[in-house]
């Protein structure tokens, strides 16, 4: 309360103190603002500027003009994709993609957490933690890389397969294996990362708290459910929001480089299609303007989920 | 710590060991096999699969990457980007980080919305791409060092590290006559070393990881980083002819594409993975001072 009453104090001095002030307060410190300066100017340039340059998805952008001497043209390009024969269905893909990665990406580092923190010789759970967190050091092309060879029809899985029943499976050109091969190579590869904000919240827990729980005969299941995931529960709403949020932006690398001609129903997401359109086709305003309407369904994702969240979580959101 | 479970309770632990083996195997076994696959001979790989013959073995798939150019130059590029982009990526974090932690900075909570925004809004692909295209970037070494290098995270790491800096120390060098800068040089940095390494060992591998902004803005091959030359021969199914010499007949392609592209993994992931155990509480550092904000 006190400081509250302090700050608002501070708010109202340095408010009524005038301009001078300001500048005095600059020109005795100028070398904290040239500090600022280089981080200042890169994010004007490569994040705010871009900013500016959606306009060009309502205008007909083109070179020679430049962006303000392009013409405007409304809405067109939100219509033209609206009206696309394929927009339902790239739209679907990337809908589907992330709700189902969200969903069952979501609990594997939690579980993998509680069990971690299950194990209690210190050495054992270090070298396990080695292991899970390596593949997050693995390159996406070497990732996915690694899908093609192991995948193949000619394959090491594919050899077992036709071993056990005689045929081949194109697993990396049906389309109905894309989703499931993105989402299971995703956990393999990033579970174990994620799993250590969880792990060092859990290693916040006292200790003692666990012992007494036993003494008064709590099971170790009944302990995971009343001391563990009460622990962290906060981080688990944050980090599900988050995910949430995020969930039109997911991973467009990875599917691009999983795209193959045969696969492309399931494959062609919005962030894919985003590129192939502006810089592969060269449309710059269509393509901007898919990328708008892909960033408005997040924002619209994000305070949804947030409200949810809240909701279920007594009232703690991420704002 | 040292009483008993119940039997209930020893069950289940039993079963946590066993989905942490099986978490562990599912990791290390395609790895290894990757290893292993890497070092035989190639006919023998296309013919009979991994095999313990010693007589199937051999280095023919590193003979052929390590002779080929385009790999060569793809790790010396990819070199070059990862620690400029670590150096880069350090000086704006640490400089902008440095005025955010102290209390009073006029305008302050200016510079922490504009750099908060950039964490939910962007401009996307196409009118950032222009950006780089107006300011001439494109097609050189800046598109992929520059445009990246500053991260609003990286920034609030450093901020975060700042904050928990005494106070009496910088203020200590002001009383002895040390200027703003001085004091910001020789003593806050000085501090600071854990988190510049942070900072970048996560740029680091961050860039050397890192194929969209290379494969966008560069069209020479000459300045691809090592991850675009991989795409070409993981994904695209391009070994380069170099590799195979002068006959280009397509059976010795067929022969060696599938051992080039095991030993070509090998090759770019291992110095990472055999790295990474020694910094590891470096990383893991990095995900907690995050998480604060």
């Amino acid at each position: 309360m006190e400081q509250t009453i302090i700050r608002r104090e501070q708010r109202t001095a340095r408010r009524s103190g005038t301009l001078k002030n300001i500048f005095d307060y600059i020109r005795r410190n100028h070398f904290l603002y040239w500090l600022m300066a280089p981080a200042l100017i890169l994010t004007i340039l490569f994040k705010y500027v871009p900013m500016y340059g959606i306009v060009i998805a309502f205008k007909d952008f083109s070179y020679s003009k430049g962006i303000l001497g392009s013409e405007w043209v409304g809405l067109k390009y939100f219509d033209k994709l609206l009206n696309a024969p394929n927009f339902e269905l790239i739209f679907m893909n990337t809908l589907k993609l992330s709700v189902y990665g969200l969903v069952i990406g979501f609990p594997v580092p939690i579980l993998l957490a509680l069990m971690l923190s299950q194990l209690r010789r210190a050495g054992v759970k270090k070298n396990i933690q080695l292991f899970l967190y390596a593949p997050n050091f693995i390159s996406v092309i070497v990732v996915v890389g690694m899908l093609f060879i192991f995948l193949s029809p000619t394959g090491p899985i594919n050899k077992l397969i036709i071993a056990l029943s005689g045929h081949p499976i194109q697993f990396m050109a049906e389309p109905e294996y894309f989703r499931s091969i993105y989402i299971l190579s995703g956990i393999w590869q990033g579970a174990g990362w994620a799993s250590i904000i969880y792990v060092a919240a859990l290693a916040g827990v006292d200790p003692e708290l666990h012992n007494a729980a036993t003494l008064d005969g709590a099971s170790l299941l009944q302990r995971i459910r009343h001391i563990d995931l009460p622990t962290i529960r906060p981080v688990m709403a944050v980090v599900f929001i988050l995910s949430a949020g995020g969930i039109m932006a997911i991973g467009f690398e990875k599917a691009f480089l999983m795209q193959t001609a045969l696969n492309l129903p399931t494959s062609e997401i919005l962030p894919t299609y985003v590129y192939k359109i502006g810089l592969k086709a060269g449309d710059y305003s269509y393509s901007t303007a898919i990328g708008l309407f892909n960033s408005a369904i997040n924002v619209i994702l994000l305070v949804f989920v947030n409200t949810v969240v809240k909701r279920l979580n007594e009232g703690e959101g991420l704002y | 710590m040292t009483f008993k479970h119940s039997r209930f309770d020893r069950f289940i632990l039993g079963f946590v060991y066993m989905l942490l083996t099986l978490a562990v195997l599912l990791i290390v076994v395609p790895l290894v096999y990757v290893v292993i696959a890497s070092f035989m001979e190639p006919t023998a790989l296309l013919n009979k699969g991994l095999s313990l013959n010693p007589a199937d073995y051999s280095i023919e798939g590193y003979e052929k990457i390590l002779s080929s150019k385009s790999m060569l130059n793809g790790f010396l590029n990819s070199l070059f980007y990862s620690a400029m982009f670590a150096l880069v990526t350090v000086v704006v974090s640490m400089f902008a980080g440095f005025p955010l932690a102290i209390d009073g900075f006029v305008g302050r909570r200016f510079f922490m919305i504009l750099f908060i925004v950039t964490m939910f809004f962007g401009g996307g692909l196409v009118p950032t791409f222009l950006v780089v295209k107006q300011l001439g970037l494109l097609d050189t070494v800046w598109a992929v060092i520059i445009p990246g290098a500053v991260n609003v995270w990286n920034i609030f790491l450093a901020r975060t590290f700042f904050k928990g800096i005494p106070k009496e120390l910088s203020e200590a060098a002001k009383v002895d006559g040390a200027s703003e800068a001085r004091t910001f040089f020789s003593i806050v940095l000085a501090l600071s070393k854990p988190i510049m390494f942070v900072l970048a060992l996560y740029a680091f591998v961050g860039q050397w990881n890192s194929f969209f902004d290379a494969m966008i803005y560069l069209e020479n091959s000459r300045l691809y980083p090592l991850q675009l030359v991989l795409r070409s021969i993981l994904i695209q199914n391009q070994v380069s002819p170099e590799m195979i010499g002068d006959r280009l007949a397509q059976a010795e392609l067929k022969r060696l594409s599938e051992i080039i592209k095991y030993a070509s993994i090998v090759i770019s992931s291992l110095p990472l993975l055999v790295m990474y155990p020694f910094f590891q509480k470096y990383f893991e550092k990095g995900v907690m001072v995050g998480s604060l904000k």
